[in-house]
This record gives structure tokens, sequence and C-alpha cells, in this order.
């Protein structure tokens, strides 16, 4: 059961308290989209086995989503940000590369 | 105003601590800047004192302001006053995007009473009571409800639940609290 | 004969005798003693019978690794089965039985398993139980459920509680022997948060049995200076009785305190189950002894070394006046001098190394004792307790040489470190090849969250034997400052890894040695397994059984692999282990639940009406964690009787519902209107001040999610109202929404849900009764059909919508929660003339069928897009977008062939079952019939006497009139035409009065 640091309010919350919701920085497509960009909006979805970028809600807290990135196999994690970002802040990114020099990178 | 009961009537358990439903509380959520000049004068006449810093609860007597997110506070205030201060922090805050919601009859309101009010708490939330700083107020859930804490007297803490679970809060409560049972008894 | 020793026993106190029986017998045991301890004090060496094969079994262990001596404790509320008597602390009245057997432990029919091993192999059951298929059922699990497994299950209601408590620690040690005690000192100094935990009720652990000096004084009394020293550190928390049973993610540490085991009844909770986050985690829970594999190892009195000498030195009780020791290491000899000193006689050592030449050889053989070198046994004499061994060449085949008469044999195959922990959250293990063990690779350790090492193991359980070695170790494990503390034991030789007794053993012995008592596994399974193609060590274990139930194979485990590995001739790290899981050993299914049980199982939400519900004859109906009233039964009156009469009051007089369940979020903001326009498939910013419109929301995939009035307060001010389930999830999706995709929105929601207490008044005399509440203006002109208005109602602050649920003229009234029940009082009494009287869900439900209002949950079911409700005068026309419009385009959603909401009235009138399917003409590829529709909502109408229901039927609007099938049970077949949905008022002219 792990622990995520909420961004918003710094509690460092265990995992029932809070709400997990799926693959972060999603870019949502609506009408007037095509069939494969909806697709891949609506249902494909990362799996990796490695960095991951995820979206929590500290739901028996604070009550914010906040996103956060971390390792799917071994569970460390790199960091917790905004949720009102596009995409991962540099310097996050920068120390996921360090300590993982064989990730592929965000996107 | 008389028609009004707080949701267990001010039950009590005396075990190794004192558990009691404090009875009725007014409590009003207010939504907004918390850094603009108007939140700090709407704040400063609703409860006399300043917006707390993130995870903190400022208490002036019978008042008290309790931080509970980047954007939203919680205002305490006597039952009776509620209604008015509901207003108050509404003119007050006129012109500037906010909400400010009565939600004084939403909730129940529990004392803890005793040296080993913590213990009976860490029975049933995921909280360090030892790192827990002076005047913060720590939302968290109460085994399967949410709830938010804080140490409002020596020896003494208080703990707010959604009205409709105040029977199931009191009862976790009631059991943890059970004579014998201190998890820390020396 | 196993008896109590006159002198010694560091752990019991004579002067409290404490009484229990066994299988009804009364026996005698003290103070400090184990179930175990106390039944071998007093004579009672077979304590079991073994789980396929009957056969009598004894206690062979002295802690957490015993196999055998499993007892079913306690009567009545406190009775649990499976209780290891190693582990558990004798008091006085304790109650025990043994298990797995019939009608006797001493003559027990199931024994006829034992005469017939050669037909009840490996993989026996599956194997002989595929065919044929019915036998099964009713010939072979009947007969496999008597004669297997192991206790009875509790029948009665658990008497005592269990809670959870949280901590938080830089450092949990889990063990409280040298290493732990050690490793505490060295960081309790340092000033971090430590805690301390032991699975005993007593600190020190082998070191004091075995006789270790450290720091110039014997171990006992350095362990109780340490305990001293740790008591007075403020930051460091010793707890005995507490076993860590588990470790999880970034530190998630389960540790179970057994409070009360050793004191029923009194008024503690009987165990605490501690969720702790740990820093860091240390452990020091040191080893476990190997048996070793020879014939007959599983007779009763053939016991682990470490165990023997446990017993003689821990509680004085002999295992027997003769006992002969046989061993591949030094260590076991230990136990030879711990038996000398107490004045036994030790016949023989039977060591299978070529030659036995170290200290503590030398030191048993100064005392007088024969030591064989080279040697193994042959075979254990005896049944239902040792009466001998017969040697032979460890080398051999097992020619028996001599006879030597015993009463107990004490083995010893070496030791494996207790890894457990180490390996619950991936920490891997290395095979040491000089000490024939698996110990924790100091490389590859579970790592936290910050991706560093999260355990670090010390002493015995890093595979580190020697006292100081061990000392040294668990210091500077912890980073502690100074030398640690020193100690002195005895040099030991290398071990010989010994796999099975004598090497070469032929058939017949092999099936005759055990290496899992629990289970009955022998080393002829496991080699069946390996020629039966079971080559990974998972397969093995499932195959065979070993290393399951409740011992997990602590014992076991390491024989067994060892086994499988020579037989599929490969080295031992090439077969691995199975993977260690929590529990470390089981844990009691209350100290799971905590404390949610009876009353607080679950939350139980109440509105503020409640109670007066559940004086006045609710008949509940769990709606998420509320309960709401079903129907209000009279007296004599059955539930179908009472919801009809419910109906007919509404219809034509008046009822109240009590509605507080529904969602009530309150939405704020310049932006507000633009928001619910997206969240609505409506359009909600038009929505005049005053107003209330019935709005749709819908997910992303296009699914109808919820539903509920949408009420205009103020210029920037929504109330959106939700169904009971929805309002905690809406409110989230709307944050979800605000925070994650539209944050430059300026909008701010509040879940004001459980402010207000709201009532539905409805029925022709709903206005009547408010008015004579009086305070407002409720007249058709003052409040027309879907506005809403706030003013004070016979005192209450309130606000009425005028909105019907049940087609009736209707009025919601919401108060302040705190005065909900007041104003229920008030309205019970100022409707006395009307007759008024509450109504519960199933009469709101009819009535809402009769009206033709869809029901969330009813006629959706996460797969209905509003269209297939023809909800399209709800569904904007003007919006560019919406959550759920894309997918709605989608061809599968925009198919015309979906199926439709239509009403469906019964030819005879009758009640169609909820859920049936309509069938259509032919058959599909599987052959099943094919289907054109299914009933979503059935009831049978007070109002209209007759059946009705609601459905989707393919093409349903464009069929108007037609007839289709529903088959039901027993081939009957129900007969029913398509009708427009609105059995009731059609044009609504009851509720715009």
């Amino acid at each position: 059961m792990l622990t995520l640091e909420c961004p918003y309010c710094g509690v460092k919350a265990e995992e029932t308290e809070l709400q997990a919701g799926g693959e972060a920085h999603l870019k949502r497509f609506g009408p007037g989209s095509s069939d494969d960009e909806f697709e891949g909006y609506l249902f494909l979805r990362k799996n990796p086995k490695g960095v991951h970028f995820e979206r929590w809600r500290h739901a028996y807290g604070c009550g914010k989503w906040f996103l956060a990135a971390r390792c799917t196999a071994t569970l460390e994690v790199f960091g917790t940000y905004s949720a009102q970002t596009k995409e991962p802040p540099a310097d996050l990114q920068a120390k996921i590369k360090a300590k993982r020099p064989d990730w592929e990178g965000y996107k | 105003m008389s028609k009004a009961v707080s949701a267990l009537g001010g039950v009590s358990h005396k075990g190794f601590v004192e558990v009691s439903e404090a009875g009725l509380q007014g409590m009003i959520t207010v939504r907004g800047d918390l850094s603009s000049a108007k939140m700090k004068k709407a704040v400063k006449a609703a409860t006399g004192t300043a917006v707390p810093e993130a995870r903190r609860i400022v208490i002036a007597g019978d008042k008290a302001a309790a931080w509970m997110s980047p954007d939203e506070l919680l205002i305490l205030v006597p039952y009776t006053e509620a209604v008015a201060t509901v207003a108050a922090l509404e003119e007050a805050l006129a012109g500037e995007h906010h909400i400010v919601a009565d939600v004084s009859d939403a909730r129940a309101m529990f004392r803890i009473k005793g040296a080993k009010a913590s213990q009976a708490l860490l029975k049933l939330c995921p909280v360090d009571f030892e790192t827990l700083a002076e005047g913060e107020i720590r939302r968290t859930r109460a085994a399967q409800v949410a709830a938010a804490l804080w140490k409002s007297a020596e020896d003494e803490f208080s703990l707010v639940s959604f009205r409709s679970a105040a029977g199931y809060v009191f009862g976790a409560l009631e059991v943890s609290a059970r004579t014998g049972s201190e998890p820390f008894p020396a | 004969m196993s008896t109590r020793l006159q002198k010694g026993g560091r752990l019991i106190d004579r002067s409290k005798a404490l009484s229990f029986t066994f299988n009804g017998k009364r026996m005698k045991g003290f103070a400090g003693d184990t179930l175990a301890s106390a039944l071998l004090g007093a004579d009672q060496m077979m304590v079991g019978r073994s789980f396929k094969y009957h056969r009598p079994r004894g206690v062979v262990a002295s802690g957490a690794e015993e196999p055998n001596a499993l007892v079913g404790l306690g009567t009545g509320g406190r009775f649990e089965p499976n209780q290891r008597t190693t582990t558990t602390e004798l008091f006085d009245g304790a109650v025990t039985a043994s298990q797995n057997h019939w009608p006797s432990l001493e003559f027990d029919i199931g024994a006829i398993n034992d005469k017939f091993y050669r037909f009840l192999p490996a993989g026996f059951y599956y194997k002989t139980f595929m065919f044929p298929r019915f036998a099964w059922k009713h010939v072979f699990e009947p007969i496999v459920r008597q004669s297997a497994g192991l206790g009875k299950v509790p029948q009665n209601r658990d008497e005592d509680r269990y809670e959870y408590a949280y901590a938080f620690a830089d450092l949990v040690i889990v063990g409280g022997g040298i290493a732990g005690l050690a490793a505490a000192l060295a960081a309790g100094k340092q000033g971090k948060r430590v805690w301390l935990i032991e699975q005993t009720a007593h600190w020190g652990g082998r070191a004091v049995v075995d006789g270790v000096q450290i720091e110039g004084t014997d171990a006992g009394a350095w362990v109780k200076e340490a305990v001293q020293a740790l008591e007075k550190m403020e930051n460091v928390t010793l707890r005995t009785r507490t076993m860590a049973s588990g470790l999880y993610d970034h530190g998630y540490l389960m540790a179970y305190e057994r409070i009360a085991d050793h004191t029923p009844g009194d008024g503690r909770p009987r165990h605490r189950l501690w969720r702790m986050r740990a820093g860091h985690i240390v452990t020091a829970t040191g080893a476990i002894e190997r048996p070793l594999s020879f014939a007959g190892n599983d007779i009763p009195g053939v016991m682990l070394a470490s165990a023997v000498r446990d017993y003689v030195v821990n509680w004085a009780v002999s295992p027997g006046d003769r006992t002969v020791i046989v061993t591949n290491n030094d260590d076991a000899y230990r136990t030879a001098l711990a038996l000398l000193d107490a004045g036994l006689v030790v016949p023989a050592v039977i060591d299978a190394r070529p030659e036995a030449k170290g200290e503590l050889p030398q030191a048993v053989r100064a005392r007088g004792v024969r030591v064989l070198e080279g040697h193994g046994i042959a075979k254990v004499k005896g049944g239902k307790r040792v009466t001998g061994v017969a040697t032979c060449i460890q080398a051999g085949e097992g020619a028996e040489l001599e006879q030597i008469a015993c009463d107990a044999v004490a083995m010893s195959g070496g030791w494996s470190p207790v890894v457990h922990l180490w390996s619950h959250c991936g920490g891997k293990l290395i095979w040491d090849d000089k000490l024939a063990m698996f110990r924790p690779d100091p490389k590859r350790p579970a790592t936290g969250e910050d991706g560093a090492a999260m355990v670090t193991a010390v002493g015995s359980a890093n595979g580190i034997l020697a006292a100081q070695d061990v000392l040294a170790d668990a210091h500077q494990a912890v980073g502690g400052k100074g030398t640690a503390p020193g100690a002195v034991s005895e040099a030991e030789e290398p071990l010989i890894p010994v796999w099975i007794m004598p090497q070469g053993a032929g058939p017949a012995l092999r099936f005759k040695m055990w290496l899992d008592p629990q289970n009955d596994v022998k080393v002829s399974d496991v080699q069946l397994a390996a020629r039966e193609g079971y080559e990974s060590v998972e397969h093995t274990k499932r195959y065979t059984t070993l290393g399951m139930a409740t011992d997990q194979g602590k014992i076991s485990n390491i024989n067994g692999l060892a086994i499988l590995s020579d037989s599929l001739n490969r080295a031992i790290p090439e077969t691995g282990t199975t993977t260690f899981r929590p529990p470390y050993t089981p844990i009691s299914m209350g100290a799971i639940a905590g404390e949610a049980r009876g009353e607080i199982f679950q939350p139980l939400r109440k509105t503020p009406m409640h109670e007066w519900h559940e004086t006045h004859g609710a008949h509940w109906e769990p709606v998420g964690l509320w309960r709401r009233p079903y129907c209000f039964l009279r007296s004599g009156e059955g539930v179908h009787d009472a919801v009809n009469r419910e109906i007919r009051q509404v219809r034509n007089s008046v009822g109240l519902l009590d509605a507080s369940t529904l969602g009530k979020i309150l939405v704020k903001g310049p932006d507000a209107g633009k928001f619910l326009d997206m969240l609505y498939t409506n359009m909600m910013s038009t929505l005049p001040v005053g107003k209330c419109r019935y709005g749709l929301m819908c997910n992303e995939n296009g699914f109808l999610s919820d539903d509920g009035v949408v009420v205009r307060l103020t210029e920037d001010t929504w109330l959106c109202h939700t169904t009971t389930g929805g309002a905690d999830r809406i409110h989230g999706w709307m944050e979800d929404w605000l925070q994650c995709e539209w944050w430059d929105f300026k909008v701010y929601t509040a879940n004001v849900t459980e402010q207000y207490a709201q009532v539905a008044i409805a029925g022709p005399n709903a206005r009547k009764l408010l008015e004579k509440l009086g305070g407002m203006d409720l007249s058709k002109e003052a409040l027309p059909f879907m506005e809403w208005r706030e003013g004070v109602l016979g005192g209450f602050r309130a606000r009425v919508h005028r909105i019907s649920f049940s087609g009736e003229l209707s009025f919601e009234v919401a108060v302040p929660a705190s005065e909900g029940r007041a104003f229920w009082d008030a309205l019970i009494a100022a409707g006395e003339e009307f007759g008024v009287m509450p109504y519960g869900t199933e009469a709101m439900h009819i009535m809402r069928a009769e009206k033709g209002f869809i029901m969330i949950g009813d006629e959706t079911d996460g797969t209905v897009i509003p269209q297939d409700l023809n909800l399209q005068w709800a569904i904007s026309k003007k919006k560019e977008d919406y959550l759920g419009k894309r997918a709605q385009e989608r061809s599968f959603m925009a198919s015309p062939d979906r199926w439709k909401l239509v009403g469906l009235e019964t030819l005879d009138g009758s009640v169609i079952p909820d859920g049936a399917y309509a069938v259509a003409e032919g058959y599909n590829a599987n052959g099943q019939r094919n289907m054109q529709g299914r009933v979503t909502s059935t009831y049978h109408s007070p109002t209209l006497n007759k059946g009705i229901a609601m459905g989707l039927v393919k093409h349903g609007p464009d069929r108007m009139g037609e007839v289709i099938e529903f088959p039901v049970d027993n081939g009957k077949v129900v007969k029913a035409r398509i009708v427009d949905p609105v059995f009731y008022d059609k044009d609504g002219e009851k509720q715009n009065v």
C-alpha cells in the first residue's frame, strides 16, 4: 500500500486516503475528432513496466487531484505535482532520466 | 432555532478517554482566493482570526478558521450565528469569485477528551499523532468515513464528520475508547 | 516418556500452577509454559493425527515453525481451531482438543490410510477423482471432507473484540533476540523513533538458551540489561507478543499483537493489528532449524535438536530419559550438553559427517557420550512414540548396523534464516553453499518509495550464526557508534548438507521419510512429482502440497526443494524457493476485521428522520450506505399491501417521502453555466433564476450516469440534485473536470447534500397541507410547476421546489437537516386531516413507472445512452459539446437497431419477472434463442390494477401494439403488448394544478 505526498496540502497520505484516477496527461477529444483520436482518448492506455504518470485524488484530505510519477515495477515515487499541467515538469523528467537512464522519456 | 437538534443529541461514553458528540456547531464552507485582501477582511470579521496557513486551524474563543484546501476554509462559529455569518461573508466577498455555504447541519462534531485521546484516534485514523503539529487540522478518514480532526485543547481533540455517519463515527470512537484497550497503557 | 524435571526452567514459575484439559483429561502446567511445554511436561507426546495418513503426531518444534502440534483451543464463542501449542501461552482453565481424528486420538479409523500409502501419492486427488464426473460431488468429496482437513470451524459468534492501530517509526526492528536488541540499542542512541517487536512473550531469543556469553556475562543477564536500557529511551517502543506478519509497499508493516490470548475474557481486545509505516525495517528474525529426512522421522518423540534444548532449558521439560541426537553440524551437540546438564542420558550422537572434531563434539565426547561419525539413522522404531533407532552408514543404502533404545530423537539438519519479511516485498535470496542455506542477498533488497533499500537483515536472519558475529552485524547495520557488544560462543566446524539419510536409501525407506509432516508430504512424493515433470518449485508445491497450510513449510521447504533439485539433477539455486507471502504465521480473522463488526461493520448513513422511520414500521432497503424505507408496515400488514396503501394515499390525498438522501451540489461562479452545459446533455446556462430543470449526465462513453433536477438559485449559482447514490460520485466528477481539464473555468462547487433534510409532499392535498403550515404563498400562480421559492414555512427556513416524480401535485421542501425531524413532525401533524402517511421507495418507484419516468440503475445499466430512452428532448441540439456527445456519435450508438424504451402491458394483467428477456425468431451461432429486448422495470400498479413494465426493445417505439414474448420460469411464456411508457395521466394534468 503506497504513500504519496499531496502537492497541494503536503500531507503524506496513504493509499486508503487516496483515489486512483488512471493515466495522467490525457488529451480530451470531443465532437469533431476522428474515430482514431477518440478511440485513443477513450480507450487506449499505457501500461508500462517502469516509469508511469498517474492521476490521484487526495480524496480523504484536501480533495485535490494531483499527478504522480512512479515506477510501476518497484513502486519508487519520483515525484508528485500539480494537476494543472499539460506535461510532467522538466526537472522531474530530468530526475527520472537520471535514475532510469533507459527510460524512453515522456511520450 | 429551538427545533434544531444535533445528529446524536450530545451522547457520550467514558472509557480510557471520554468521547462525546459536541452538539450543534455552526460551520461554513468558504471557497475563494485565500490570499486576497477581501478574504482576509471577511475572515477577520467572521472569526476574529487571520486566514490560517496551510493545514492550520486558528482558534479565537468560540470561533475558528480552518484551512481545508488551497482554496477552501471552514469557518466555525456558534450555531446560532451561522446564518448571519454566512450573510456577512457573502457581503464581504461580493465582487470576488467565491462560494459560501452553510454546512452547520451537514456535519457532526465530536470531542475526545483525556490524556490519552490520541490513543483512541490512532485506532481509526492513519495519522502520525506524534508529528501532528501544534494547531494542525488533519483531514483524513476515521475507519471508513471522512473526518477532520485537530487538538482543540490540552488533552482534547475535536473531530468533524458528516452528519449521516455520526452514529457510525460515535460507535467507532466508543469501541476505540473502551477501558483497558489503550495501545500504550503505561 | 516426557516429563517435568525437578529443577530448572528459566521461563516457568513453579509457584503458579495452572490447570488445563486436553481431550477432556485434566493436566497441570506452570505459569510461563506454552501449551506444548505443558503437554510434554504431562507426558502427552502424541498431540494429533496427520492430515492425510492420520499418523500419530507429536511436538516437533518450540516456536512458530511447529507443523504438528495444533489443537482446537477454547469453547463456544472463544473456540478457535489450529492453534499452535508451541506459541500459545498456557493459561488457567485452557480447554484443548486434538484434531484430525475420528473417533479418538488413540484409536482413529482414518489411520487405515497409512496402510495404503502406496495408493495415496502426490497428485492422488487429481489422478483419482477425475471420472466418473458425478462421483466427485456424491462420493469422493464427502469422503475427502470427512477424512482430510485440520481443525473444525467455530460454530459460535466470536466473543472477543479486535482492533487496528496505526503507528509510524523511523525504524522497526523485528525480532527481540540479541540481534534485535543490539540493533535497537544502537539505533535508539541515535535518537531515531524505533520500534522493537518480538513475537514471543520473552526477549533474548536463542542465545539465552545456548549459553552464550555477552560482554562478560551470560546472555540472560545481558538481555535483561539491554531491555532495561531500551525501556528508558523515550524514542524506543518495545512490544512482546507482537509478530510482524507482513511487509508491504513503502515500508508498510503489519504487526499482530496478541494482547489477551493468555488472559482470555479480561475485557481487553484479544488482538490488535498494527498498521505500521516504517522508514526502514530491520529483520532480526533469526533462523529455523531444519529436520533431517530419515525413515520414521515423523513419529512422536522425534524433535528438532534446538527444540529439545529449549524444552529442557526454558521449561524444564525432558522429552525422554534417553535422547539420541542425529546431526550434520556442531550446533546440535549443544543439545547433548543441555540434556547431560539436566541429568538425562544421551546414548549416542549420530553425526552424518565423516568426522566431528570441533570444540562442541569434543566436549560431548569428554562427557562420555558415543559419537558415531559418518553414520545415519536407518529407521526410527516405534508407533505412537519413539522406542529406538536403527543406525546405518550415511553413505550406504540403510543396512541396519545397531539398534539403540531411546524415547526421543533430536535432529538437526542445519539452519535456515527466517527470510520471510525480507522477501515479502521483493527482497532476493542467494544460496550459501558453505552454510547450505538461502540467505538475503544484500545487493537485492526490497526497495521503498525513494528507490533505496527499505529492509536490512541482521544476525541469523542474515545467515550469520555465531553470537559474536551476530552482534557485530546488528550493531553495524543500523550505523551503531563505537564497538558492538562482544560475545563468546564455541567455535563450530562446518556442516555438510544432508538431504536424505542414508544417502542411498531405497524406495521402502523413502516412503517413510517425511519432508512436510503437516501435509504428509514425503521424499518419495517430491521425487514422483519430479518424474512426472513438475520442474518448477511452485508447481511442485501445489502438486504435492509441500509447504502449504498453516506452517507454510517453515521446516520443510528447503529440504523439499533440495530433493527436487537432486531429482532433477540441478543445483539448488537453480530450483529456487517458492514465494514467501504474508502472513508469516496465520493471524486471526478477527484481527483482519478490526473494529468492523456488528453495528459498525460498515457506516450506516441516517437521515434526520431515520429514528422516526425506525419507530413507524420502516421496512428498510439499503441504498448505497443509506437505509431508506421501502415501505412503512402497519401492524398485521404485508409489504405488498403497505405499498399499495401508500400509493393510493398519494394518488388520492397526500403522502410524505423522505428525500433527504438525494445529492445536492452547489455550483457557483462566472463560468458555472458554461461548466454545467458541458456536464449535462441539456442547456443549463439558459435556465432562468427561480426555475428548475430536469437534467441528464453522461460519461465520456456516452452512457447515462446520473440524472436530477437542476435549480437556478441566483445569477451565478446553480443547485444540482443527483441520485442518492450519485452525490459523492458526481461531486467528485465535477471536481475532476474542474481541476484536471477546465482549470481555467471560474467555478466553485460545494457538496451540501447533508445540509438539508428534504421531504416530498405529494398528492392532490399537498398544497392544502403546506398552506396549513403557513408562511409562504404556494399557489399555482405564486409557485408554478418546475419553479422554486425560498421562505419561512411554518417557522422553518425552507426552499420549496415544485417538482414531481410521482405525477401528482408535489412539493419538495428542503429545510436545515438539524430541523428535519421537527419539520417532518410538523407535516405529520398538519396532514392528519388528510390522513397523511409516509411512503417508501417502492411506492415512489411504482408511481414514477406509472408515469413513464426512468430510474438510473433500472432503465440504465452503464450501457444505455439517453437516446435509447427517448430522452432526445433533454439533449441540447445547440451545444457543440458536452460530456458524452462525441461518444454518442459513434456508429454503434447512432444505430437504429439499438433497443429502445417502451412500455409493456401483459395481456393477462400479470407482472413480468424483473430482467426477463424477450425472444425473437431464430437462434444464434451458439444455439441460443435470439433476443429482441428486456424488461428494465416491472411492477403491479395499484392505480391501474394491472402489471406494468418498461423495457428496452429493438425498434420498440415503431412497434406500438405488437405483442412480444418473454419466456420465464418452467417453460412459461408471458405475452406483453408494446405500449407508450406513460401509463398514467399522460398530459400531466394532475401535477400541474
